[in-house]
């Protein structure tokens, strides 16, 4: 149990320093670059939570899809000699005020409120659960969310394209 | 035993940094990101619930729908924000006022 705890531990510190990176670094490529590491960290986390199909899908749509896209955007819109526009940001005082006013409520929130009794769960194979659930009683969700992806992969397409092709 | 408060804290803490990557980053880019660490944060709170408090798995299921959600919102920015560079070369998003007054 106790190298299980440790495990854990240093997963934790990995995701939140470099989710600080992502928060603090001041150039873009660094802040895509910790993102990575904070997707997988998050993954691992789903493995520790006994959810195995969970974690090979934020590895494959989150790691392989969405930070591809923003690496692809930050190469994009930066020109690699430009260097005023990366470093200009908002006054990091506000912000981090803010951050404290929500770390507070979130505080209260898991330290005072009465949690229901845990279920001690042994670790199963859940994909053949996921996918009864999805056919079954999650059917209507899945059907609504095929037809918003349909509707993402249309509205995508037509917002890049270039102008000339544009009446 | 990793108790279930140790994972809120986790979460609860990526979710303020995305807060604080959101409000100080003028890129759009990088407020992208930003969402990108509290649709995360928020997703390690459902599979930890569907784990410590749910007889059923429940929670995975929700995660699911908002990785599904993510990509998408995630392919429509950048779009948006493509579309934008190619309009002013810049993706300040403070310099994007036109629809103010």
């Amino acid at each position: 149990m106790e190298a299980k705890e440790l495990l854990f531990l240093f997963i934790a510190l990995a995701t939140i320093v470099s989710a600080g990176l992502v928060a603090f670094s001041n150039k873009l490529i660094h802040s895509a670059f910790a993102l990575l590491a904070a997707l997988v960290g998050f993954a691992a986390f789903y493995v520790f939570l006994s959810a195995d199909f969970l974690a090979v899908t934020q590895v494959v749509i989150y790691v392989g899809g969405i930070l591809i896209l923003i690496l692809f955007g930050v190469m994009m819109t930066h020109r690699i000699y430009d260097t005023t526009l990366k470093t200009i940001h908002n006054p990091l005082i506000l912000s981090i005020l803010s951050g404290t006013a929500v770390a507070v409520v979130l505080a209260l929130i898991i330290f005072r409120s009465p949690w229901a009794p845990v279920i001690n769960k042994s670790f199963a194979p859940t994909t053949n659960a996921i996918g009864a659930e999805i056919l079954t009683n999650y059917l209507l969700p899945f059907e609504l969310i095929s037809v918003l992806l349909l509707g993402v992969l249309i509205g995508a397409v037509f917002l890049a394209r270039t102008e000339e092709h544009k009446k | 035993m990793i108790s279930l408060q140790s994972y809120l804290i986790v979460s609860a803490i990526v979710f303020i940094l995305g807060i604080i990557t959101i409000l100080y980053k003028k890129n759009a880019v990088g407020i992208l990101m930003g969402v990108e660490l509290i649709l995360n944060s928020v997703n390690l709170n459902f599979v930890a619930f569907a784990k410590y408090i749910d007889t059923h798995i429940n929670g995975q299921l929700v995660a699911i729908f908002i990785i599904i959600l993510a990509a998408s919102e995630a392919a429509v920015a950048l779009a948006i924000i493509l579309n934008l560079y190619r309009d002013r070369a810049n993706i300040d998003v403070t310099k994007v006022d036109q629809m103010k007054n």
